[in-house]
């Protein structure tokens, strides 16, 4: 029973040791609503980039007609 | 817009690809942290590349099997936009490796095998640029075009899982097992490669429709 019970107790330490070091996450700058800026951003420019595209295409096949 | 439902695809699978990549819940890792979300982006690249290049392998096959030098188009115009997407892992790769491995460049198996793959490409650029006559320019090139996607293959596939390597698996691992790739990023990494697949192949028919119009009113390219 002793046994067991200290078994128990060095498992136990040890699960707390593994939670104490956790890997470190972006969880401020979530929780600060931060990171949605850098989404917006990136939707910008994708969505510029998606615009250019389209256009390109539009003109390509405009030209492609004209032949 | 020719067929543009794959297009509308493109654009909703990437716009998943960056709202929910930055978003969505990751594996906490030790070193990785949050860059771990870079999967959705640098690997892509290079499934595209290859993606493009087999493309290229193709329509330069048929090249030589049939002699259209439209099919010549092609070949290049796939070749140049996959090179514009290596250009774009290389880069996002030694960023990434830079705040992880400690520095950008560290002869990495893989970076080392890859550079290789990078250089036989533009190579093929190269000689392609240095031969006036377009129909032995087309043959050539399609003949060396054939040469390079057959050494891409040992370069990216066989030989840096022969060696130990920082990147994931290598060195007797398969790649993208449970400990790389949980479900959870399964559901942003499967759209992303869709939608660069598809964004690689929207930039190449647009490069590839405009030589193919120089080439009908102006008989070059």
């Amino acid at each position: 029973m002793r046994k067991i019970s200290l078994l128990i107790l060095m498992l136990l330490t040890v699960a707390a040791k593994a939670q104490e070091a956790q890997p470190e996450m972006a969880d401020t700058f979530r929780s600060q609503g931060k990171i949605y800026v850098v989404v917006l951003v990136l939707a910008t420019i994708f969505a510029g980039i998606i615009l250019y595209l389209v256009r390109l295409d539009r003109k390509i096949s405009k030209l492609e007609k004209g032949n | 817009m020719r067929s543009l439902w794959w297009k509308v695809l493109c654009v909703i699978m990437l716009a998943y690809t960056i709202i929910g990549g930055l978003l969505l819940p990751v594996p906490a890792r030790f070193i990785l942290n949050e860059t771990i979300r870079n999967l959705y982006f640098h690997v892509p690249m290079w499934f595209t590349m290859i993606l493009l290049f087999g493309f290229s392998f193709y329509f330069s096959l048929s090249y030589l099997r049939k002699g259209n030098l439209e099919l010549d188009i092609r070949a290049v115009g796939f070749a140049k936009i996959g090179i514009l997407f290596s250009i774009f892992g290389m880069l996002t790769g030694m960023e990434w490796a830079k705040y992880t491995w400690g520095q950008p460049w560290s002869n990495d198996p893989k970076q080392l095998a890859t550079a290789i793959c990078m250089l036989s490409y533009f190579a093929y650029l190269i000689l392609r640029g240095g031969i006036k006559d377009e129909e032995k320019r087309a043959k050539i090139s399609a003949v060396y075009n054939v040469f390079a996607f057959a050494l891409m293959i040992p370069l990216l596939f066989v030989l840096p899982r022969m060696v130990d390597s920082l990147h994931p698996g290598n060195g007797g691992n398969p790649a993208f097992s449970n400990y790389d790739l949980d479900n959870r990023m399964r559901m942003v990494f499967y759209p992303a490669v869709i939608g660069w697949f598809l964004l690689g192949y929207w930039i190449s028919t647009l490069h590839i429709r405009i030589n193919l119009f120089r080439f009908k009113t102006e008989n070059t390219f």
